[in-house]
């Protein structure tokens, strides 16, 4: 897991801000808390937007704006929400920070925008804002909340690319889009591709794997 | 004929969970009991039979560029459709908030059964998406009604499976770090790729 440990060094130049339990806030989504492979939020768009890393990293960017901006202002309004209507409120609030995610990506990478489809469109029902909205930002201050959605945000991400590498350099030998598995050096031929990891079935099995090498070295485990 | 082809095909080749992976978190949620993921299941088949067509609705007639021509020739120029988004987010969940009420007035015995699932579906990614997918592909108001049932009913297929997987795999010895989420996830892959073989029908 290095890309994990990686993101985890980035978040570490502390500003005055980041007091030690800021940055627990920060860091803890990323592996011990991660929102999906441990909370079980937002698979949906984890699995359908993996097949090669760059739709994979553009979705994450969007997902860690919208889930850290979202919580800084429901996090702002949470005195004046009447509980009764907070999820229509919260609906509004993500939904729209999510139409400024997909206007600027159709105007600035409009390829990218165009292969992601409705899967800008559904962060807004991505469980992961939902149920940090609900669980954090709706009983903390402003500026917890807000690293809160930040960290949860980059540990979907991370979970995010991790899938997209394995899918993309299996299924057609590139990362990036960048060939890295040539030819092979006995017969010559070209790396034949590993069709499961184009299917989105191969994503549930990638992923799958991935809960389970987790697991297995911080040993958390569910009784059923 | 087209609308029967159309049904099977969102049924089994566009399956909502298999093929998008939509609604994969009340999916893998509310999967461990076979009763229970029915009656998610068929609160989503309610929900999406009639938020599909209702959002229709509104984006022929308001959002579509052109579409408040209705109103006046000076509308036809005005295109909101940037607005889909927050609009149809706030249809399904002021429906939801709507049907909940309903259903708690004048049927208690099946809120009893449904209610604790209604609010769960606001946030379905499912229902969002199957609003989208309409709103990208040339469909009728029939043909939207249409997709949404069957696509309900293929996500309450796959539910209902997974589930009686789920209750079976509890006398199995799964490896310890593998167990719950991470099995599930395997076997939600492999049952993906057994609805693979219906990608082949033509109709």
């Amino acid at each position: 897991m290095s890309a994990q440990t990686e993101t985890a060094v980035k978040a570490q130049p502390a500003e005055p801000l980041f007091s030690k339990k800021n940055r627990k806030l920060l860091v803890d989504p990323l592996d011990s808390n991660n929102p999906i492979t441990v909370q079980v939020l937002g698979i949906c768009s984890a699995l359908a937007v993996t097949v090669q890393v760059k739709p994979a990293f553009v979705m994450s960017l969007g997902v860690i704006f919208v889930a850290s901006f979202s919580s800084l202002f429901i996090s702002l309004l949470r005195n004046t929400i009447p509980t009764r209507i907070r999820i229509i409120v919260q609906l509004a609030v993500v939904a729209s920070w999510v139409v400024i995610v997909d206007q600027v990506l159709k105007a600035y990478v409009y390829d990218v925008s165009k292969q992601l489809s409705v899967f800008v469109g559904l962060i807004i029902t991505n469980c992961i804002i939902m149920g940090r909205l609900e669980a954090f930002a709706l009983g903390n201050k402003p500026w917890p909340s807000f690293l809160d959605g930040m960290g949860n945000g980059i540990g979907y991400g991370v979970i995010l690319i991790i899938v997209a590498f394995f899918r993309e350099l299996l299924g057609s030998g590139s990362v990036f889009g960048i060939k890295l598995l040539g030819a092979d050096s006995l017969t010559g031929l070209p790396y034949q591709g590993n069709g499961l990891m184009m299917l989105p079935a191969g994503a549930c099995i990638v992923i799958g794997l991935l809960i389970w090498a987790q697991r297995a070295r911080n040993g958390y485990s569910e009784d059923h | 004929m087209e609308l029967i082809s159309l049904g099977v095909r969102s049924i089994f080749i566009d399956n909502m969970i298999f093929a998008y992976f939509l609604g994969m978190c009340s999916y893998l949620a509310v999967s461990k009991k076979v009763p229970t993921a029915l009656g998610l299941g068929l609160a989503v088949i309610f929900v999406l039979t009639t938020t599909v067509p209702l959002n229709w609705l509104i984006v022929n007639y308001l959002l579509k560029p052109g579409a408040l021509s209705w109103i006046s020739p000076q509308f036809a120029e005005v295109d909101l459709s940037f607005l889909s988004f927050i609009v149809f987010i706030a249809v399904i969940a002021g429906f939801v908030q709507l049907t909940e009420m309903a259903v708690e007035k004048f049927a208690p015995a099946l809120y009893g059964a449904l209610g604790i699932f209604l609010p769960l579906i606001a946030v379905n990614c499912s229902i969002l998406g199957a609003s989208l997918f309409m709103q990208g592909r040339p469909y009728s108001l029939i043909e939207a009604g249409v997709y949404g049932f069957s696509s309900g009913i293929g996500w309450l297929i796959a539910i209902v499976a997974l589930a009686a997987i789920r209750e079976k795999l509890r006398y199995s010895n799964v490896p310890k770090p593998l167990k719950g989420l991470g099995i599930t996830f395997i076997l939600v892959g492999l049952m993906s790729l057994g609805f693979l073989s219906f990608m082949g029908i033509t109709l």
